[in-house]
């Protein structure tokens, strides 16, 4: 196996640990939340979209290069900013309520 | 020093802003902090990657189909998610969730294409590539049938056919030869046309989505939704070992950790493991005879007994304790500024007035929370279900605003009910009931409700925004 390789499964197992861990003991109030936060993380896969947005070229590769960048920031925007709507009970409210 | 040194570093910092964010996202007081902190970490990573060699090497072409991209799905992502209803939040996460999943396929397709094109590849990342292409593309779809189902465009009723094992084991087992096909002709250049293989790969994937959910009933969404979301973590995963990038793969595994483990505790709180979910047979019970209306009659006799508005408010009026148990009814009628407005009334006459919350109410863990709160319902109110259940036999009145499933007794007493073992409120205990229901059709489980029978429960009709504000009037008149 290539370095990289091992250094990418170590990092696979260590990050398997830091999941787990994390979130022990959630109220259920937060489960949904948790789940829609945790969907906006792993959009980060945009990234991964745009080193590969023109990799392979051609109509159909750009085509799928932009269909991967656009799925990944939707992912990312729209998961961030529903997870903050559905915070919204947990924020702190300016000069409290009449 | 050259500044792209610096990006593995950014990439790290924002490894431990997710880190940070899911930690933060576990607690009430951190969460917004946590979900805010993930956001910027995210930002400082799409940022860094601007600066990568290998996309830099793309020139004008990459940047342009990025900027469109990023502009495109931008926008559909913050307008999608400013504008869904509260009461659609569970779909749009699945929508979400299946952008992801399809993004990560399409990653790992690109990736394989380049190095099927020449650029050469291991059947060690042919394999890695065909999982994240595999699992990417379940959770693509799944997540779309998800959506269909909570949105109503499909039945939400769990689908079954005749030979549903076979179908599910054959497109599994084709996915599976296909990839060993495509990673042993890498491996000797054995003749077969790598891009079609490929491609059938990834319809088979679509297709065994499609074939995981279907037969799922709408009940066990969250609990699907929450499962592919660490499906989708493990493809984006997948995509970081074939890309080499770290921060894709702590990123990913996280989520995919993370995402098992609250899929477990989200099925734990519906008493249901998720075997069960994924396999069982939820949603195809038999619904009270079919009729459209339900049955206003048991078998053995017991009739429902309907009552008026002004009767009900009367009822609560002079009450000393009440306790609200808000449903998805209520979402959907919009009625909790009502609601709102009937405790606050309440409350100014001496009746204490607590909101019971089941762990799944409404459609998601914590969705009727969310609602609530943003009519300033003030959260010490809400009470869960383990701690308001041995207050029910103490209220005088239980005012059940639009919630079925979650209060059918039939969950505690009848072996043979699909949600039997379910936690249920304990409604049934109180000393008086009032069931705000538009109509007698069965809840989201498909099942009639023995509650609605009990001599001590009165049935008001109606939309719940209208019926609470009725009893609002009613109890200012009396």
């Amino acid at each position: 196996m290539s370095t990289e390789a091992i250094v990418g499964l170590y990092v696979f197992v260590l990050a398997i640990f830091v999941g787990f861990e994390v979130i022990s003991k959630v109220p259920s109030t937060l489960h949904t939340p948790l789940m829609s936060g945790a969907n906006a993380i792993h959009g980060i896969i945009v990234i991964g979209a745009m080193l590969v947005s023109a990799a392979v070229g051609g109509p159909l590769g750009l085509l799928l290069g932009f269909f991967a960048v656009v799925l990944g920031t939707a992912n990312v925007v729209g998961g961030f900013v529903v997870t903050d709507r559905m915070l919204a009970m947990f924020k702190q409210k300016p000069g409290q309520r009449k | 020093m050259d500044l792209r040194s610096l990006i593995p570093l950014t990439y790290l910092i924002a490894a431990v802003t997710f880190v940070l964010g899911l930690k933060g996202l576990s607690g009430p007081k951190t969460a917004v902090n946590g979900n805010r902190i993930a956001a910027a970490g995210m930002l400082l990573a799409v940022g860094a990657t601007f600066f990568d060699v290998e996309f830099q090497s793309y020139g004008t072409t990459g940047l342009l189909v990025t900027a469109a991209g990023l502009v495109v799905g931008g926008a559909a992502g913050f307008v999608g998610a400013r504008l869904v209803k509260m009461t659609a939040m569970p779909q749009m996460v699945a929508l979400f969730n299946g952008a992801g999943g399809g993004a990560a396929a399409l990653v790992s397709i690109l990736e394989l294409m380049r190095g099927l094109g020449g650029a050469g590849v291991t059947p060690g990342e042919t394999i890695t590539s065909m999982l994240g292409l595999i699992i990417g593309a379940v959770s693509f779809s799944g997540s779309a049938i998800a959506f269909g189902k909570l949105q109503g465009l499909i039945t939400p009723r769990a689908f079954k056919y005749g030979g549903q094992q076979i179908v599910t084991s054959v497109l599994f087992g084709g996915m599976i030869v296909l990839s060993l096909l495509l990673t042993a002709s890498v491996a000797s250049t054995v003749g077969v046309p790598q891009l079609a293989v490929m491609t059938g790969v990834a319809l088979l994937a679509l297709l065994f989505g499609v074939a995981l959910v279907m037969p799922i009933g709408g009940a066990d969404m969250p609990v699907v939704i929450s499962l592919l979301n660490a499906f989708t973590g493990l493809a984006v995963a997948a995509a970081g070992f074939v890309l080499g990038n770290q921060l894709l793969i702590v990123a990913g595994t996280l989520v995919g950790a993370s995402g098992t483990i609250l899929t477990r505790l989200m099925s734990k709180a519906m008493n249901r493991s998720i075997a069960n979910v994924l396999f069982g047979a939820f949603g195809a019970a038999p619904a009270g005879g079919g009729e459209v209306g339900g049955p206003m009659r048991a078998d053995d006799g017991r009739t429902v007994r309907e009552t008026t508005a002004e009767d009900a408010a009367t009822l609560l009026a002079y009450a000393r304790n009440v306790i609200i148990v808000p449903g998805y009814g209520l979402a959907v009628a919009q009625a909790q500024h009502n609601v709102r407005e009937l405790a606050d009334l309440l409350e100014s006459r001496g009746v204490n007035v607590v909101y019971a919350i089941h762990p799944v109410a409404g459609r998601m863990p914590g969705h009727m929370n969310v609602l609530l709160a943003e009519a300033n319902i003030p959260y010490e109110k809400l009470m869960d279900m383990d701690a308001v259940n041995p207050e029910f036999p103490r209220a005088d009145v239980a005012l059940v605003i639009g919630a079925n499933d979650v209060t059918n007794p039939a969950a505690r007493s009848t072996k043979g009910s699909p949600i039997y073992g379910m936690p249920i409120l304990d409604v049934d205990k109180a000393q008086q009931i009032i069931v705000i229901k538009r109509s007698m059709k069965p809840g989201f489980a498909g099942i009639d409700n023995d509650l609605y029978l009990d001599p001590k429960t009165q049935m008001l009709f109606g939309d719940a925004k209208e019926a609470v504000a009725k009893l609002v009037a009613g109890v200012k008149a009396s």
